[in-house]
């Protein structure tokens, strides 16, 4: 218990400080929001009349209370392009960015497993080199090339999938699932590779452990032995991986989302960019920091699940 | 069992080795051993490190590394292990044979309850559904002498000393009765008053289970009480073997008189200890911090050092003995000035000591390690590491011939200074150690557990440099060790310590002769005998 | 085995190497002048003026792929050399005051970092100051900060626990002077692999910041520029986005083999339990 109340602490703590990082390098370093959202040709009175619809007026610790308060009742301010709530924008893209990111990690997970135990089961021997030989290839392929050339195969030469866009979840679930595909496979396949051989050397680095000989001289086979003694020791380096990995597939799919035109956050937010518009850029940007630092605490809380050390009674 | 009772030596009862050869990779490590044990006896294999002893044990249980090609006969109970499959090995492993290894610490699942691990062994060989099989680990966990109301069968490992998983090995290895029992170094990892009840209950379960047991140790004094029949080896041979009595009476082959010689070597001391106080230690108190058990509690305190105080002269060898977590490596990283006291004084020649102390005092202080792998930078030549402490005194002019002085001061030569640590064996690399102290001209070095590492024989060849140092430069010694033997062959003085305190000093003969404090009792008690006249 | 690390070591620096002196010659001689369009000339296959053909804007792609290299790589090794640079010192402090304020305050800070992928530390520098190279370096080299912090501490908090660091502070050593003389040529060859190991990174990330258009801006070529310029014609000409990536995957490719290759050629360890 204490374990999880510490960790607890770890991420309200880090929560507040990403905040304070975040609200910094919005409204405070550039000086004048207001000024800057409008760019160079507005006039006084249309800074003035944005900067008192963003409450500006406020002292800083004033708006990063009210910024944090509204964050946390559901109230992301209000899009200056748009003129919406952003909880209204990010509701709409939150539909297509989160699925993608769980058919990506689901798609990743069923390779990578796999792949790793074969590769240890096999150390040494073809299927191993095979196997890692793919990963190398998979890890060193950026992304966003590997969608290009899988929209080249699959949407333009051979009309299997859409080239990009997004049908809507209205349009059914297995035409949403059909335009999130491709997406999903470019995103998978360099995390698969990663996983993969994550998960091949912390089974190897389990046979030299000396509970896996007292397994064997019990009378277990040296396969046996480390399923049922080596793999829950191997998940911990495992886990780890899968919780950077979620940082590094939400970061993936901002960039992917502009390779299918997905109608995601990340494209939100670079619509955030290119308008100025600071209000989206801050809100989304929290956003999905947050669910890096809460899949982070995840990780943790699956720590102590898997490794009794950690749990004080 | 019954059997135990017929021990008439049958021929086809317990184990025997015939002719048992090993080769790795084409190295060739055993050649021809021959062994045999019967049921409800126990075989003493001795021998020092990398004499093969243990790859013989390994051998038989058929768990080795890749590239080991193995020929002769090895037979348990009228079975030919050799003939067997892997399959066949995995059936008979955990049931008709089982092993103990030496490092509790890292031997069990850090992840599964031990009785969980001491039930598998039921499991794995349908010995008990799932139901029985806790019932009877919870049995035998009790059986090794684990309390079930202290220490009941759902707790991991990680909760437990050393000495209680290493009963939850025993557990393991004794749930299915096997006819074998190999124990690897069963108790070298731990401290002599749990060695000796491990001893006890070890040889207890192969009386009563009728076992054949081979008990593979470095110690001498273990296999003289515990073994009915002792085997010696030597270069992956074996020279000598018979009933124990007869092996330590008659000595036949010279290496095992060379290793009977070794492990009760005396070095020659000159009496140089004067009354002059040199160290002086008043009240020490060191408290560590304790983790916060939990967020709202103040972290507790554990207090390794605790109201210490006492002398040591100029000239002596002034013993410090204990058991692992008693306080002494705490103390002597005081005494060297690199942590602080929380109360009390510490003074060289009425200097104080502390971490803020000046240079020219710490290099007065030298120390020599357990560890002779961990204790240089792998990447310096030995001369660099022989300089180091000239920080201290600053490098003087003739480094040089001080570096070589010292090298040749422990029987090595000033060439060996161009060299890698790596390059030299454990014992030369304790010389290197000592030589380092040294070479400060110091006037008191702290050995900690400096020769615990060693085969005998070194270590006898290292206790007497020892020896010869103190005379020729009038050096002082603490002498910290678990090892009674050794503080009573080179020390003066003893100290005896125990949860933070001294409870017990005097002359050490007078100590050992006639122990005053209970603790004192009981650790020379514990402590392995040779066995002269068996 | 020894002869496999070996293997590989020598085909990822062949690799690397061969795209890291392509950037190198750039410098000071590119068939074309990348500067220079000549747009009655574009989209051209591949022929003996232009080996590679050239992109939208007549470009020679051979001449863009060896100046993308120096923008690449650049990036890339400084972010690394931000990373070493502040990452390694922060570690190597906070293991000589294991379990003190400095201690948690470095690895805390470690945590909060890593919060931020560097894609999202470079959207708010963008967003803030706006696009440039520079972004894409100091977004990369932010988030090796805490990688490098992580493993100096993790590999220097086993080395202070031997007794040659005990010895070191017999001998009156401080806990600096320590880090510098023993602890930092024993991580030396981890934070050489883990140096070729984010360099390949960094890599992939500056690709993937100037493809969105938030690292490298026109008209200084980059081989993220050339693919997010090659999307639209693609179809038409595979080769304009095929080239730029082979050119990614081989050097990226180059360094993890490399990296591994160091690995078992430097981590005495691995040798052993590799049978």
């Amino acid at each position: 218990m204490g374990y999880i109340l510490s960790r607890l602490i770890s991420l309200v703590v880090s929560l507040a400080a990403a905040s304070v990082v975040i609200f910094a390098a919005v409204e405070v370093v550039p000086g004048d929001p207001a000024a800057f959202m409008l760019g160079l040709n507005a006039s006084e009175d249309t800074i003035a009349a944005l900067r008192a619809e963003l409450g500006l007026d406020g002292s800083v610790l004033e708006r990063y209370v009210g910024w944090v308060g509204g964050m946390l009742t559901g109230d992301f301010g209000t899009s200056y392009t748009y003129r919406v709530p952003v909880a209204d924008l990010v509701s709409q893209r939150i539909v297509v960015s989160l699925p993608l990111a769980g058919y990506a990690l689901l798609l990743s997970t069923l390779l990578a497993v796999p792949a790793g135990l074969v590769a240890a089961a096999w150390r040494g021997r073809a299927p191993d080199y095979g196997i890692m030989a793919a990963s190398q290839l998979g890890i060193a392929v950026p992304n966003f090339w590997f969608a290009m050339l899988l929209v080249l195969a699959f949407a333009i030469t051979w009309k299997i999938f859409p080239a990009g866009g997004f049908p809507g979840w209205e349009a059914g679930f297995w035409a949403g699932m059909r335009a999130l595909t491709l997406p999903a496979i470019a995103l998978a396949l360099p995390q698969a590779a990663i996983l993969a051989r994550v998960l091949r050397s912390a089974l190897i680095e389990q046979t030299g452990q000396d509970y896996i000989r007292t397994a064997r001289a019990k009378g277990l086979s040296s396969g046996a032995a480390l399923r049922r003694h080596g793999l829950r020791n191997a998940m911990i380096p495992v886990l780890t991986i899968l919780g950077l990995q979620f940082s590094f597939l939400l970061a993936g799919a901002i960039i992917i989302e502009n390779v299918f035109f997905l109608p995601g956050l990340g494209r939100l937010i670079f619509q955030g960019i290119t308008q100025r518009d600071l209000v989206v850029v801050e809100s989304v940007t929290m956003l999905l920091v947050c669910a890096v630092i809460v899949v982070t605490f995840l990780v943790d809380i699956a720590y102590a699940l898997v490794d009794p050390r950690l749990r004080r009674r | 069992m019954a059997m135990a009772d017929t021990a008439s030596p049958q021929a086809e009862q317990g184990l025997q080795l015939d002719k048992l050869s090993l080769a790795i990779h084409g190295t060739q490590i055993l050649q021809d051993v021959s062994l045999t044990i019967a049921p409800g006896q126990i075989l003493g294999l001795v021998g020092e490190s990398g004499s093969g002893k243990s790859l013989t044990a390994f051998s038989v249980a058929r768990l080795l590394p890749e590239g080991s090609v193995t020929s002769g006969q090895v037979t348990l109970d009228g079975t030919d292990l050799t003939a067997l499959s892997e399959a066949d090995m995995c059936a008979l492993r955990g049931l008709r044979l089982s092993m103990i290894f030496q490092e509790p610490m890292t031997a069990l699942n850090p992840v599964k309850t031990i009785g969980d691990q001491v039930a598998e062994t039921l499991l794995i060989h349908r010995a008990a559904n799932r139901r029985q099989a806790y019932a009877r680990a919870a049995d035998l966990l009790a059986r090794v002498g684990l309390d079930p109301e202290r220490i009941p069968p759902g707790r991991y490992p990680h909760e437990l000393s050393g000495g209680q998983r290493q009963r939850v090995c025993i557990a393991m290895a004794i749930a299915l009765q096997p006819q074998l029992l190999i124990a690897d170094e069963p108790t070298t990892a731990l401290d002599v008053t749990t060695q000796a009840r491990i001893l006890a209950l070890l040889r207890d379960l192969v009386r009563e289970e009728g076992m054949a047991c081979l008990l593979i140790t470095h110690d001498l004094a273990v296999v003289s009480q515990l073994a009915d029949r002792i085997a010696v080896m030597q270069k992956g041979q074996i020279v000598e073997a018979g009933p124990t009595g007869q092996v330590i009476s008659k000595r036949e082959h010279p290496y095992t008189r060379a290793l009977f010689a070794a492990s009760a070597h005396q070095p020659r001391r000159a009496a140089a200890a004067t009354q002059a106080p040199l160290l002086e230690v008043r009240e020490a108190r060191r408290d560590y911090r304790l983790p916060r058990a939990s967020l709202w509690q103040a972290p507790g305190h554990l207090r390794a050092v605790d109201g210490v105080s006492f002398t040591l002269r100029k000239g002596e060898s002034l013993g410090l003995v204990g058991e692992s977590g008693c306080g002494k490596s705490t103390l002597s990283r005081a005494i060297l000035g690199l942590e602080p006291l929380q109360a009390g004084t510490i003074a060289l020649e009425g200097a104080p000591v502390a971490p803020e102390m000046g240079a020219d005092l710490r290099g007065r202080m030298q120390v020599v390690f357990q560890d002779p792998y961990a204790s240089f930078n792998p990447r310096h030549r030995v001369a660099r590491i022989l300089s180091e402490p000239f920080y201290l005194t600053g490098r003087p002019p003739d480094a040089e011939q001080r570096i070589a002085a010292a090298l040749e001061a422990v029987e090595m030569s000033a060439s060996d200074g161009l060299k890698y640590p790596h390059e030299f064996s454990g014992g030369q690399r304790q010389r290197i150690a000592i030589a380092r102290a040294l070479i400060t001209r110091p006037d008191l070095i702290v050995l900690d557990e400096a020769v615990s590492a060693l085969d005998v024989s070194v270590r006898a060849t290292v206790l007497d440099l020892l020896a010869g140092l103190q005379e020729r430069f009038g050096l002082s010694y603490l002498f910290i060790s678990h090892d009674l033997t050794v503080v009573q062959a080179i020390t003066d003085r003893v100290l005896v310590m125990q949860k933070g305190r001294i409870v017990e000093e005097g002359p050490t003969r007078a100590v050992f002769e006639a122990p005053r404090h209970a603790y004192t009792q009981a650790l020379l008690a514990a402590a392995p005998r040779l066995v002269e006249d068996a | 085995m020894a002869g496999r690390g070996a293997v590989q070591l020598w085909i990822g620096a062949g690799l690397s190497g061969f795209f890291c002196l392509a950037g190198l010659l750039s410098l000071v001689w590119t068939p074309y002048d990348v500067t220079v369009l000549d747009i009655g000339n574009k989209l051209a296959p591949p022929s003996a003026e232009h080996l590679l053909g050239t992109d939208h804007l007549g470009r020679d792609m051979l001449s863009m792929i060896m100046a993308g290299a120096r923008t690449s790589i650049a990036v890339a090794l400084v972010a690394v050399g931000i990373g070493i640079g502040l990452g390694v010192p922060l570690g190597l402090w906070a293991a000589a005051r294991k379990g003190s304020l400095t201690d948690e305050i470095v690895m805390r800070g470690n945590d909060l970092v890593f919060a931020f992928p560097s894609l999202v530390i470079a959207i708010l520098i963008t967003a803030v100051f706006g696009p440039s190279a520079v972004n894409a370096i100091i977004a990369i080299g932010i988030f090796n900060i805490p990688v490098f912090a992580r493993v100096a501490r993790g590999a220097a908090l086993t080395l202070w626990t031997q007794d040659f660091i005990l010895a070191a502070r017999v001998a009156g050593k401080k806990s600096a002077r320590i880090s510098v003389e023993h602890i930092l040529p024993n991580i030396a060859n981890l934070l050489i692999v883990q140096g070729t190991i984010q360099f390949s990174l960094g890599i992939l990330a500056e690709a993937g910041l100037s493809y969105v258009g938030l690292g490298t801006q026109p008209p200084t070529p980059s081989w993220g520029r050339m693919l997010a310029d090659a999307q639209t014609f693609f179809y038409g000409n595979p080769s304009l986005a095929i080239l730029p990536g082979l050119a990614i995957v081989l050097t990226v490719l180059g360094l993890n083999l490399m990296g591994d290759g160091l690995r078992d050629a430097l981590d005495p360890r691995l040798q052993r339990s590799i049978r």
